[in-house]
């Protein structure tokens, strides 16, 4: 059994130390908002954070995680920046089909923690790994910049 | 795609029940079983449905049952502001159910099938959903009129409620549901006009977008259901192989495997507790596979019979004129071949599909774009009637066109049906990428005359490549024609004197081919305003001088061109290796021009600086939502462009994932502005123009920065450094 501590609760789980956290979250604990999207990290549709870092989930070995806390799509607003990106995606009507959305937030309330007002150069390094096949991306950017000044 | 001259099935159907009714669309549509005399639905719990489209519960709940599916597109919202304008209720006050399965009564009238597609679902709805809310709003007055003894006329409704002006007295929706069951259908209702709108033409806050940012909308791939097992698979790489060999022992000993499962030479999947452990014992299987066939071929081999199949003439679509004299005798002549490559969907979401398939009955759980054919799809695998199948219809994470196929439906239901629990079966990426039925390679021939002065005198094209009207909807076909496949090279804007356009089917060995976003329009549209542009060049004119010259009878393509020069700056300098590029089109019903701003590096790098499109799709349901579709159907046009093209090895696609088959990223983006021009006429797509506009306005302006022509995609590959 593993102990993993996601969004505030506790499970334990009896899968193997290898499988990526991704699985775990979407298929053993329900936790649907995080997504599938290329399975090799060149996406970023599986976003979440580990100890607020964003990190991606499909080739994160759910072994290695620890006491480590995970936080999610299902969570993120729970968290200062995390609720602000939620709004401004809201307010600047960022979403299109919205499956990368997830993974998108969970970039952004990442980016706005560790760098309050980012310059479209922080924005760039720290959003060019989310692929959005919607092509949101002039909204992503204002959004985040919304957010920013929230 | 354009279907809608077409005598279909369906739309025969369509057209005769609305004789049948009178003139009325909506009475046309009106559910089987119904009391014929008055013609509306109360359910045993009272629910009011006066249509196939708005159903009202007796505690005032309105559900608006969408004849079009949400793709991210934003169609729930739209559906639902048309209804909700006649209907006077607020946005928030409508719940979007999809559909079920039901061509009689969701078709789109336009498209012949219950699909979502081709940029027409407004046009569809524009009228039909608007007639669904007033019915129902006279309806619903009327009995409260009734129930009050006073006349209608002195009623009025605002947000589900009725109120009767002079007394003051209130009634909701629900209070009357019952009762309005009983009152007669009107034969006719009176549409507001554009003054009166209150939903429509406002910037209304998409319905779907709150659950899109918590992570608590369901998508397909989100299915949840009570005992299922998840299972991945691996299908034949090469259409027409065969599986040589597996090692099911070494799979199923994999932790959390529960089962192999095969689908003749098509496909084989494993299933287990979890994604995981499936993905993990498909590792284990290993199976190996024959090329069949078509195991020689290559992208090289297909070019060149494609090559060998434009040589000959094709149907012709259009001969008006006499082009190839007029060229003739031309002063200047020019030619070229232009070149699209096979192209991958690729939507955020792979491919899926959850099923419980018993024996006397199933039931699905898919984002799909034609529930009908899914629906079948399951029926046909497992032997059970169509009614026996529960299709429950889930938010798509984006499609371009990929769900309005149904092969992952079918192969998910040849395996299901083997094991008796419900089962997730979800394609890897790289699955997904290497069995799309990809975008068609086209291969175009085009040669015009100019006269003394440059003028167009005279212009050719032959189209060949792949019709996908042929397999997908083959009543569409005219004559050997494929009308989506010279979408946009038989009816440009321009006033030509002499055109001649051909098309030459040629189905490409071992490739599957499907609708891809922005269809015939896309193609076309990059090899007309490609070839338009070299025309200009050698006319020794402006770019945009030149499109207006040949626009004078067509003004609405002269605004949106004239407001996106404007808009751009056009002409104004432009730092060194820097340059614009044009594009003008009249598709899916609207008016576009692009015009795109570039930088190329001295090593031949494509930085896109800016874009700036104009639109005049008439009257718009949400102007947001039409921004917001240009600027992703344009990044969608200008990635595919820059980076994309499917290539073959031994009968097999070559790429695998995002790290071969790139899609744009927010770094690599351009800066964006669209400028709508707003009017009263019909409504017109504009899902799919965005990503019609993106090539050609890019390939010019990487024209007008280095002076090298770009006759085929991508172009980050074909430009050379310098």
């Amino acid at each position: 059994m593993i102990s993993l501590h996601i969004n505030g609760q506790t499970h334990q789980v009896d899968v193997p130390e290898d499988m990526p956290l991704l699985w775990v979250l979407r298929d053993v604990l329900g936790l649907t908002g995080t997504k599938f999207g290329c399975g090799i990290a060149q996406c970023g549709a599986c976003t979440v954070h580990v100890e607020g870092e964003a990190v991606r989930s499909c080739l994160y070995p759910v072994g290695a995680l620890g006491e480590k806390p995970v936080t999610t799509i299902e969570a993120v607003g729970r968290t200062p920046a995390g609720a602000k990106v939620q709004k401004a995606w809201l307010e600047n009507e960022v979403v299109q089909c919205g499956y990368c959305q997830s993974g998108q937030i969970m970039s952004a309330a990442a980016l706005l923690t560790q760098t309050p007002k980012p310059t479209d150069a922080d924005i760039d390094a720290a959003m060019s790994g989310n692929i959005c096949r919607c092509g949101t991306y002039v909204r992503i950017r204002d959004a985040i910049h919304s957010a920013a000044e929230a | 795609m354009r279907i809608n001259e077409l005598e279909a099935p369906s739309r025969r159907f369509l057209l005769k029940a609305s004789v049948l009714a009178g003139g009325g669309l909506l009475l046309g549509l009106r559910l089987p079983g119904l009391a014929r005399a008055q013609g509306a639905a109360a359910d045993a719990g009272g629910s009011f449905m006066p249509n196939a489209f708005v159903q009202i519960d007796t505690a005032g709940k309105i559900t608006l049952i969408a004849p079009h599916t949400e793709v991210g597109q934003g169609i729930d919202t739209a559906q639902a502001m048309l209804v909700g304008e006649e209907l006077e209720v607020g946005l928030d006050q409508i719940h979007v159910q999809p559909a079920p399965p039901d061509i009689k009564k969701y078709v789109d009238p336009n498209l012949g099938d219950q699909a979502t597609g081709g940029s027409t679902s407004i046009r569809s709805d524009w009228t039909r959903l608007r007639q669904a809310g007033a019915t129902a709003r006279v309806m619903l007055v009327g009995a409260a009129a009734k129930q009050w003894g006073v006349d209608p006329a002195t009623c009025h409704v605002e947000r589900g409620v009725i109120h009767h002006d002079e007394s003051g007295r209130t009634l909701g929706f629900g209070d009357v549901a019952s009762a309005a069951a009983g009152e007669p259908i009107p034969t006719e209702v009176k549409l507001k006009e554009q003054s009166e709108f209150k939903l429509l033409g406002t910037n209304a806050k998409r319905i779907d977008t709150p659950s899109k940012v918590d992570g608590t909308a369901v998508f397909g791939i989100d299915a949840k259901v009570p005992d299922m097992k998840f299972g991945t698979l691996a299908l034949v790489p090469t259409k027409g192989g065969r599986l040589v060999r597996m090692d099911e022992a070494a799979a199923r000993k994999v932790p959390g495997v529960r089962d192999v499962i095969r689908a003749g030479d098509e496909a084989v999947a494993v299933i287990g507790d979890h994604m995981w452990a499936a993905k993990q014992g498909l590792e284990a299987l290993a199976p190996v596979w024959d090329g069949g066939a078509n195991g020689a071929v290559t992208l090289t081999s297909l070019v060149a019979a494609m090559d060998k199949a434009s040589q000959k003439q094709g149907v012709v679509a259009k001969d008006e004129g006499g082009a190839a004299s007029a060229i003739d005798k031309a002063a200047t002549k020019l030619s070229a071949i232009y070149e699209l490559p096979f192209l991958s969907h690729s939507p955020m979401e792979p491919l899926n599909c959850t099923l419980h398939i018993q024996p006397d009955k199933a039931e699905i759980w898919v984002g799909t774009q034609v529930p009908v054919r899914a629906q079948k799809a399951v029926a046909d695998a497992a032997g059970l009637a169509p009614e026996a199948v529960t299709v429950n219809n889930l938010y798509m994470g984006g499609a371009f066109g990929r769900r309005l196929d149904v092969d992952s439906v079918e192969v998910a239901a040849k395996i299901a049906k083997q094991v008796s629990y419900p089962v997730k079966l979800v394609w890897t990426r790289e699955e997904d990428l290497r069995h799309d039925y990809y975008r068609p390679y086209y291969y175009d021939r085009v040669s015009a005359g100019l006269d003394g002065d440059g003028k167009l005198v005279g212009w050719t094209h032959r189209v060949t490549g792949s019709s996908v009207m042929a397999r997908w909807a083959p009543p569409g076909m005219k004559g050997g024609l494929d009308p989506d496949a010279v979408e946009g090279a038989a009816d440009t804007p321009y006033e030509v004197p002499a055109t001649f356009v051909d098309y030459v089917r040629h189905e490409s060995d071992g490739m599957n081919t499907g609708w891809w976003r922005g269809v015939g329009p896309t193609h076309n549209v990059f090899v007309t305003e490609s070839f338009m542009d070299e025309l200009a060049v050698a006319a020794k004119q402006d770019a945009v001088a030149y499109r207006r010259s040949m626009l004078g009878k067509n003004p609405r393509a002269l605004a949106v061109l004239n407001l996106a020069a404007e808009k751009s700056g056009w002409g104004s300098p432009l730092p060194p290796r820097c340059g614009r590029g044009v594009s003008v089109q009249f598709a899916f019903g609207s008016y576009v021009s692009c015009v795109m701003e570039v930088e190329v590096s001295p090593k031949g790098e494509i930085l896109l600086r800016k874009a700036t499109v104009a639109i005049d799709c008439g009257l718009t349901v949400n102007p947001d939502t039409v921004v917001a579709q240009i600027e992703g159907g344009l990044i969608l046009g200008l990635s595919t462009a820059m980076y994309n093209e499917i290539t073959l090895t031994g009968g097999a696609v070559d790429q695998s994932n995002f790290h071969d088959y790139r899609a744009m990223r927010i770094n690599e983006a351009p800066k964006i502005s669209v400028h709508q021009i707003r009017n009263s006429e019909a409504p017109g797509g504009v899902g799919e123009t965005g990503t019609a506009a993106a090539a050609p306005a890019l390939g010019n302006a990487i024209f007008a920065a280095t002076g090298q022509r770009l006759r085929k995609m991508p172009f980050a590959s074909g430009l050379r450094g310098a």
